[in-house]
């Protein structure tokens, strides 16, 4: 069955792959003939896989503030080199590329993951490395608990927040019972704990609460016991495509409620797949998406224009909400690594002492047990009227 | 709403997706008969079918039935192509190995449409209005309506095919009795070309017809092919009849599942279709109806 | 004996010449990979049958881990052969009444409970952690000396590639193995010898899950985070499967060259970006029509072909 011959072959296909594994890293490049030693940050981005639309245009937005940075001369002086690793949404794969940014590369920083899991996945080794690390996902575990997060920051707004904001919108409007429908994803459960948590805070009842996952097509077994309930609005808590289809059987079962939605439809992919059944919706997002209605005296003002203006004229179209997330993490580390240096203790301390720092998503304040530094008027609330944004509040 | 009306809304909602799952089983059945071989690659025919339908319609702007009837031709030939080039060399290896080279195949195809078509899920619309039709307290999708219909003019087709058209026939003759109908001058080769070509026509079909309902994208063949697969073995691999029932069985029980369930398990949705699998394979693993007699090298 | 020897000592020298931790991390999941891919390659290469859901094996022994170390304190020394059994009895019970039957139901049985398993994973929040999963389990540390960096921990991984390599020797060679090789090469004539095929290929494939759990297990502590990922799905199990189909069926170090390769591979194929889906397709075609029985089978014969040649 197996000859000699067999054996030996195997041992040169071992020794083959060693030497390959050996090879693998790129030969380091000719040094360069800069002034001054580059600043390396690490960026770990989910480019490829299921969640590209997520990650692409983290990737655009770290390529574009590098190139940015670079053409007024660094900071201080030191070109800027954002090393973008892709971790297709795989945990092991995010794992390696920590491992080989820190490792290999020995950068300062690291910006991203773009996903809640693949963030978790890492947290752990960066703490153990002392190795800070801003994400840009949207889970409260990654910064939380405090004690055992201290080199983890991330950018994007809680789910919190959102809740917050919803309902303060849905008490002015003297709404009571709500029903709740999420994904069984991590971005949709985290929607329904913050629910149970907040919502009973305000005086609102969550009368049914449902679920549907992620790749489900048909969701009117949910919302036909949901119509035969007392609320008075329905909150969908997802990620695209399933909330649009929720709207869409909404529509279909003609549904009397208030439709609200979280940030997480915040995109244009969510009309085009809902249609008709968008218009009327109403949700929570960063002011991003409504840039021309708002005000030349937000403190918003000038950095989401700066950012829209610039993704436009590289990339011909208008920048979304998680290039923003990755917007905010490069600038808030570029602003440290312009006040601090390299030294990484004292990037994480300023960081976390870091006020008013003005992003994309809100206007961030840090603190040593708030590693978010956003609040619920990092949101305004949009409606979609017409297939349009058009900010109600 | 009464308890009626919610039951008989989930029974209809059940009924459509099961008839498309009806349509997957038979895709696996009629390859199975022909080659013994489950093809894990049946999944990718529904899958292309959408996706060309959507964009020929999209596009090429055709009318919704000459985008159909291409959706349809295009994808017969796509597995025509997949027998041909990458199975036909592999037939004297061992069933196992045919196997994992359709899960190559399913790979092949499914990472080709990605690169075609992206990763973005894109919406087709439905093939009339009004949308929903209201029948005393209880809402149909008016596209389940022709999603029940088109199968059952497809079933119908079928039956014609296998009894008054000469490949049809000669299908029939091998699903029987393989040795038989070769020794009878029935070529085994060209069996199995025709039931990937038939495959990939069913498939085709129950994916533009799921496409209104569903939302396409390239990894959606995925799970509706494991679906339509459950739906087969519950039925009975290799039986026609039995792919039909199981589909509808697996369908309905399935929204009367997430209908009924208590609140928050309406995820484990997909997980319905697994457990009746792995039931069925415990109790009874030929299936309600049996499979035939042929079952492979 | 030679060869095993040359081979043992490239391991161990491994992680020296390599250049960073970050390679001697790639080794590590290889490691881990080989030792799942050793037991698939068992189960197919010897018994015939195809498992298309042996990641659902390694998440029930990862998981087990995670939950029992993080929930009530369980040492990882001690809550590992529980999880190792577990995925031992889990496959028991699937395979009992399905390995009776002639054909494919196993491949079917063990696609539908991969299937779900992921679902009750990302389901069953209060005992998983739903799609958050399980952070923070604690390091394996042995006899005081806690396992913290990758070279230490990839001489505990590759001492138990070692294990499984010796056990798989062993059982191919032992009265279980010759049954085996009998009941592959005919069933007919096998039984007539009075040899029990179900129990024979049932005890293969709990084997196999076994070793699955073991690997579940180390990954858990590797990664310190398990959650509904890629490693846990029905993608793994079939990239499980090009592994051993690469390495060669019944080629037992087949099963670490696969491994390796697949690893390796798709690590290094992360930089080319989204074809690696289509491309991973094709290469298993294309090796199937013209390697069938693998990269090693294939690269020796290869070898032999050229030498012949004047």
């Amino acid at each position: 069955m197996k000859s000699s011959g067999c054996k030996w072959t195997a041992v040169w296909v071992a020794a083959g792959i060693c030497c390959l594994m050996v090879l693998m890293a790129a030969a380091p490049g000719p040094a360069r003939a800069a002034e001054k030693a580059p600043y390396k940050i690490g960026a770990i981005f989910s480019v490829t896989g299921d969640n590209s639309p997520l990650g692409e245009p983290e990737k655009d937005t770290a390529l574009l503030l590098e190139e940015r940075i670079n053409k007024k001369g660094g900071i201080n002086g030191h070109p800027v080199r954002i090393i973008i690793e892709d971790d297709a949404g795989q945990e092991t794969k995010t794992v390696l590329a920590a491992k080989k940014l820190v490792e290999q590369d020995n950068v300062v920083a690291v910006v991203g993951p773009t996903l809640s899991g693949t963030s978790l996945a890492i947290v752990g080794y960066m703490e153990q490395k002392h190795v800070p690390l801003i994400s840009c996902a949207a889970s409260v575990k990654i910064t939380s608990p405090a004690e055992m997060r201290k080199w983890i920051f991330k950018t994007p707004q809680s789910d919190r927040h959102a809740m917050e904001r919803i309902a303060t919108f849905l008490k002015r409007r003297h709404v009571s019972r709500v029903a709740f429908i999420n994904v069984s994803n991590a971005f949709g459960m985290s929607g329904l704990e913050q629910a149970k948590m907040v919502l009973p805070t305000m005086g609102i009842e969550i009368v049914i609460s449902e679920t549907f996952g992620p790749d489900d097509a048909d969701m009117t077994p949910q919302l036909t016991k949901i119509k035969a309930t007392n609320a008075q609005a329905l909150i969908c808590w997802g990620t695209n495509p399933g909330p649009a289809r929720v709207m869409v059987n909404a529509r279909q079962l003609k549904l009397r409620m208030l439709l609200i939605q979280s940030h997480g439809v915040a995109n244009k992919k969510f009309i085009e797949l809902a249609g008709d059944a968008a218009n009327g919706v109403i949700f929570p997002a960063g002011r991003l998406i409504v840039l021309d209605q708002i005000p030349k005296s937000d403190p918003q003002y000038g950095v989401l224009g700066e950012y829209t203006r610039l993704y436009e004229k590289k990339y011909g179209k208008a920048p979304n909400t998680f290039g923003g997330h990755a917007w905010d993490a490069i600038t808030v580390l570029a602003d440290a690594l312009s006040k601090v240096g390299t030294d990484r203790v004292k990037i994480r301390s300023y960081i976390e002492n870091r006020k008013r720092f003005v992003g994309t998503g809100g206007v961030f304040n840090f603190s040593p047990q708030d590693h978010n530094g956003l609040s619920k008027d990092a949101f305004a609330m949009v409606k979609i009227e017409k297939g349009k944004w058009v900010r109600i509040e | 709403m009464t308890l009626w009306s919610q039951t008989l809304q989930f029974v209809i909602s059940g009924l459509s997706i099961g008839a498309v799952y009806a349509l997957i089983a038979l895709g696996f059945s009629i390859i199975y008969n022909a080659t013994g071989i489950v093809n894990f690659a049946q999944g990718e025919f529904v899958m292309l079918g959408a996706l060309a339908a959507i964009s020929l319609l999209g596009a090429a702007h055709l009318p919704l039935p000459l985008a159909f009837l291409c959706s349809v031709v295009v994808v017969t030939v796509v597995a025509a192509l997949v027998e041909r080039i990458a199975l036909r060399r592999l037939r004297t290896a061992g069933v196992l190995v045919l196997i994992i080279a359709t899960v190559g195949v399913s790979m092949v195809l499914r990472g080709g449409a990605m690169l075609v078509w992206g990763k973005d899920h894109v919406a087709m619309r439905p093939f009339s209005a009004p949308e929903t039709l209201n029948l005393g307290g209880v809402t149909i999708l008016t596209q389940s309506l022709w999603v029940i219909a088109i199968t059952l003019v497809v079933m119908v087709g079928l039956q014609l095919f296998y009894t008054h058209a000469q490949v049809g026939k000669a299908m029939r003759a091998t699903a029987i009795n393989r040795e038989g109908a070769a020794l009878m001058g029935i070529s085994p080769d060209a069996m199995v070309f025709w039931s990937f070509a038939l495959s990939g026509a069913l498939g085709a079909t129950a994916g533009i017809l799921i496409a209104p309902i569903h939302m396409a994208a390239y990894n959606m063949g995925t799970m509706l092919g494991l679906k339509g697969f459950c739906a087969a073995i519950v039925g009975g691999l290799g039986s026609s009849v039995g792919g039909i029932a199981g589909g509808l069985a697996l369908g309905v029980l399935e929204a009367l599942g997430v209908g009924f369930a208590p609140a928050g398990c309406s995820g484990y949705r997909d997980a319905f279709a697994f457990g009746v699998l792995l039931l069925v394979l415990f109790i009874r693993p030929t299936g309600i109806l049996g499979v035939r007699a042929n079952r492979g090298t | 004996m030679v060869a095993v020897g040359v081979v043992a000592a490239l391991v161990a020298a491994l992680p020296f010449v390599l250049r960073n931790q970050y390679y001697v991390g790639i080794a590590v999941f290889v490691g881990i990979n080989a030792i799942v891919a050793i037991g698939l390659n068992l189960l197919m290469g010897y018994a015939g049958q195809v498992s298309l859901g042996h990641a659902a094996f390694i998440a029930l022994g990862a998981y087990t881990s995670a939950i029992l170390t993080t929930r009530t304190g369980l040492s990882p020394w001690l809550a590992m052969p529980v999880a190792v059994a577990l995925a031992s009895l889990i496959a028991a019970v699937i395979g009992v009444p399905t390995l009776r039957l002639h054909g494919h139901y196993l491949a079917m049985a063990t696609l539908g409970f991969g299937m779900i398993v992921s679902i009750v994973i990302n389901e069953w929040v209060s005992l998983t952690g739903g799609t958050s999963g399980l952070v923070d389990i604690p390091r394996l540390s042995l006899a005081g000396l806690a396992l913290d960096s990758d070279t230490k921990y990839y001489y505990l991984v590759w001492a138990c590639v070692a294990a499984s390599l010796l056990l798989s020797f062993n059982i191919v060679n032992s009265r279980v193995g010759r049954a085996l090789r009998a009941v592959h090469t005919s069933e007919v004539a096998a039984a007539t010898c009075g040899v029990n095929i179900a129990r024979t290929k049932l005890q293969v494939f709990v084997l196999s899950a076994a070793l699955a759990g073991l690997a579940g297990s180390l990954y858990a502590h590797q990664l310190q985070f398990v959650g509904p990922g890629h490693t846990f799905g029905f993608g793994f199990s079939i990239e499980l499967v090009v592994m051993v189909v690469f390495g060669g069926l019944a080629t037992i170090w087949g099963a670490i060259v696969g491994a390796g390769v697949v690893t390796v591979l798709g690590e290094y194929l992360r930089r080319v970006g989204d074809r690696d889906v289509a491309v991973f397709g094709i290469v298993l075609i294309l090796l199937l029509v013209f390697m069938p029985r693998g990269l090693v089978h294939g690269l020796a014969s290869l070898t032999r072909r050229l030498r012949r040649e004047p």
